[in-house]
């Protein structure tokens, strides 16, 4: 593997003829740490991969370029000119257009309308007729025969219709010329022929003097378009490198210069033999099917929004149903979105904890308020949960202890196959490392998980794997092979994609 | 994903028909309406007749578009009708003896509703909640001004409210020109097209370099503006002010709005659906006047004619997917 230290190899001072360069630029929401110190330039014509795994930041250095996040540290110049404050406005007037991984596009006007939003000088009479001559030579350019009406609102098309007019939109030139275009995973929305499409108008751009940085997960692109890749990983640029010189198999080695410390796969992998509490059919030939015994730990792998999440709420429904049916044990989800799918706000620890398991606290059918406390303050206990009191409201406690309360509501109840829903997000490491205790613990004891995560280091408790792509589980790691470095190339497609 | 999202574009036609349903239900609803009254009362179908029933429509159809600009920014103003209230007493106590006064008065409430505009962004607070609490701020000023209805309108304006234009009476020629100006302003312009997007998607429209803190605070004051003249057209019309004579301003308003066309979610909204909105809502009581329905049932019947349109309204939507 062709490690690189990071920051070893920091970036050659950019050459005169640079268009957009900068230096020590670091982010931090909080205490989390988005971005480093990164040092980053594109020359006029230039096209530049971004690679890395989710959460390396690639996302957070586009929106600092582009002016949507301003950056905490760092020098900003462009065009040879130093830049403090910098915003959307100022960029475009720079020639400096991005194009944003969720789309930004307003569903409720037209594509020439949408056209408009990002054009100052549309304006006065006959600016929707100009507008839409814009974006549909724009298109035929970009995405010859694409059949879209310009009259269309972009609410009534397809998602990939939209991508492709968000990606016309932002080539469309009025009174500043376009310099460089940042494509934030351009083609994960595109049918095959309009990826291609793309891709073949971005190869031309350098003739043009259009600069491109393109960020994808589909390394066969950044091998075939860009002249230069750079692979971030955890906030900081561990490689630079010509695309000549690169292959699948080093980019993802370079990915996986992760220092992790590596824990001991869980012995798990012994409990093969035991029959399984769940059997999922995949959904076609080429996606496995799901299977777990009583006390494994079970991880789904991959990039983010690969399937995981959908194949585990599928999982969730299958087991209840089963469940019910008097066929299967007990089911319990673990949810990651705290705010939006775990936590009642206002109310109390205890209330919070026992909800799952009210069934079991009734006395002649009323709940019974001593049983609720006593059930909370023992998983209080045992999970340590630092708060005043089991009265405590929820939203006055941190991140990490309201994420355990949510494990313990799960672990106090009667459920058998326990799902984590990528549960440690925005929690620190000291309450990470007691939870990973406490799964493999309650693994032991014989209880399943299965467990989604994003975080690489992570799935090293687990002791199967299922990696997923596209949509599917593609790939099963078992024991010894699940280490970073393989789970990253499978989750990019193997090393021959 | 990825092959999946193989494209298929044109809208099916039953689409069309059904949004150009949708956007033609007030003026049906309208149309009916006349028809019915016409055919109870001929004598109706006359310059004079039309002058009558229509002359309330003024300060109601700009109340409305002023609770139109807000929704379309997916927020609501409660407050809308008691705000018209004080605007009528500011101008029965004031405009006739010390205009300067009055006028100096409309500007704070102009600024004042921009004011909450710019709290309501910043705080990221509810609308609902913050325009609820300013319509109680609004009641109490003008009870303090004018703790019973009284003061006078000045001569001009009860006299502009009166004039008698050629071919149409004022309230028509008035709705007329108002919804054309909403047209070309909010459909048609290409800063009302800002104004909509940024009603839909406001990540969208500030990731395109435009200050959404501006737009929110620009439309609050036009709504403020819009409310102060309908203020002015209703003391035109009354000839003195009063605390209370304006709150159901703000629910039918919010009526016309979703009748004629608009959406809670922001961004859709339709100026010309407005109007006739406004239009039809007001003409439902006179309607019920022609019908001879007892006054005990006419707010409930009013209710009933509201009802029944808002839901040919919803079974003309598409089914979202």
């Amino acid at each position: 593997m062709d490690l690189v230290p990071p920051g070893d190899e920091g970036a050659p001072p950019p050459p005169p003829g640079v268009y957009l360069a900068v230096r020590g630029a670091a982010k931090s929401y909080g205490a989390v740490q988005a971005l480093r110190g990164v040092d980053f330039a594109v020359a006029p014509g230039e096209i530049v991969g971004v690679v890395g795994h989710n959460g390396a930041g690639k996302s957070t250095l586009m929106n600092i370029l582009a002016g949507t996040v301003q950056r905490s540290r760092g020098d900003f110049t462009i065009a040879g000119k130093a830049v403090g404050e910098w915003s959307p406005h100022e960029a475009q007037r720079h020639g400096l257009r991005c194009v944003f991984q969720e789309l930004s596009l307003c569903g409720n006007l037209t594509l020439a309308e949408n056209t408009r939003v990002i054009h100052r000088s549309l304006r006065g009479p006959g600016w929707r007729r100009r507008a839409g001559t814009l974006i549909r030579q724009q298109l035929d350019m970009i995405f010859p025969g694409h059949g879209l009406s310009v009259e269309t609102r972009a609410i009534e098309l397809p998602i990939g219709a939209r991508q492709m007019a968000e990606v016309a939109r932002a080539f469309t030139e009025t009174d500043a010329p376009v310099r460089c275009i940042i494509l934030d995973e351009p083609t994960s929305a595109l049918g095959h022929k309009a990826a291609s499409q793309l891709l073949a108008y971005v190869k031309g751009l350098p003739e043009r003097g259009i600069a491109c940085i393109l960020i994808t997960h589909r390394l066969d692109e950044i091998l075939l378009v860009c002249e230069r890749a750079t692979v971030m990983v955890d906030g900081k640029v561990v490689a630079e490198r010509p695309v000549a010189r690169l292959s699948r198999p080093t980019l993802v080695g370079l990915m996986g210069a992760i220092e992790a410390p590596h824990l001991p796969a869980s012995a798990a992998a012994q409990v093969a033999g035991r029959p399984p509490v769940v059997d999922l059919p995949g959904r076609d030939s080429l996606d496995l099917a799901i299977h777990a015994a009583p006390g494994e730990i079970i991880g789904f792998a991959g990039l983010d929004g690969h399937g995981q999440r959908e194949r585990l709420r599928a999982l969730y429904a299958y087991s209840r149903h089963r469940h019910r049916q008097g066929r299967g044990p007990a089911v319990a989800y673990v949810a990651g979105d705290r705010g939006a799918e775990g936590v009642f706000g206002l109310w109390s620890i205890a209330e919070n904890l026992t909800i799952r398991s009210i069934r079991t606290l009734r006395r002649i059918g009323l709940i019974s308020r001593e049983a609720e406390c006593d059930l909370a303050r023992e998983w209080v206990a045992r999970l340590e949960v630092k708060a005043p009191s089991i009265d405590t409201p929820m939203l006055s406690l941190s991140g990490g202890n309201q994420q355990k309360v949510l494990f313990a509501r799960a672990l106090a109840s009667d459920a058998e196959i326990i799902l984590l829903d990528d549960p440690m997000r925005g929690v620190d490491v000291n309450t990470k490392q007691e939870v990973y205790k406490l799964i493999r613990r309650e693994a032991e004891a014989g209880r399943c998980f299965v467990w989604y995560t994003t975080e690489v280091e992570e799935l090293t408790n687990c002791g199967r794997l299922y990696v997923f792509r596209e949509g599917r589980a593609r790939t099963e790691l078992l024991g010894a092979e699940i280490e970073p470095a393989r789970i990253l190339e499978t989750s990019f497609g193997g090393r021959d994609g | 994903m990825g092959e999946a999202s193989a494209v298929t574009m044109a809208a099916p036609p039953w689409q069309r028909w059904r949004s150009l349903a949708e956007a033609g239900l007030p003026f049906a609803a309208l149309i009916v309406m006349l028809a019915v009254i016409i055919d109870i009362r001929p004598a109706v179908f006359s310059y004079f007749g039309f002058t009558l029933l229509f002359k309330l429509t003024t300060p109601l159809i700009l109340a409305a578009l002023g609770q139109m600009l807000i929704i379309m920014l997916g927020d609501i103003d409660l407050s809308n009708g008691s705000f018209v209230g004080l605007v009528t007493c500011i101008t029965a106590l004031f405009l006739t003896d010390n205009p300067g006064l009055a006028v100096a008065a409309y500007v704070a409430l102009v600024l004042a509703y921009a004011a909450f505009g710019l709290l309501i962004h910043l705080r990221a607070l509810p609308s609902i909640v913050v325009t609820l609490g300013m319509s109680f701020i609004w009641l109490g000023a003008a009870v303090m001004l004018l703790p019973a209805p009284g003061g006078l309108a000045p001569g001009w304006l009860s006299g502009f409210m009166d004039w008698r234009p050629p071919l149409l009476p004022l309230p028509i020629w008035a709705a007329i020109v108002v919804a054309l100006a909403g047209h070309l302003v909010i459909t048609r312009s290409s800063y009302g097209t800002i104004l909509r997007g940024t009603g839909d998607n406001p990540r969208a429209t500030a990731r395109a370099g435009w200050s959404v803190v501006a737009i929110r605070v620009a439309v609050y004051a036009a709504a403020g503006g819009l409310g102060v003249l309908a203020g002015l057209t209703l003391t035109g019309l009354t000839t003195s002010g009063d605390a209370n004579i304006a709150p159901a301003y703000t629910l039918i308003g919010v009526s016309a709005v979703i009748l004629g066309g608009g959406s809670f979610t922001g961004g859709i909204v339709s100026p010309v659906g407005t109007v006739a909105g406004a239009l039809v809502l007001s003409l439902a009581g006179s309607l019920l006047s022609f019908l001879q329905v007892s006054p005990t049932w006419q707010v409930g019947a009013q209710g009933g004619i509201l009802f029944l349109i808002l839901a040919g309204r919803v079974l003309l939507r598409e089914v979202p997917q």
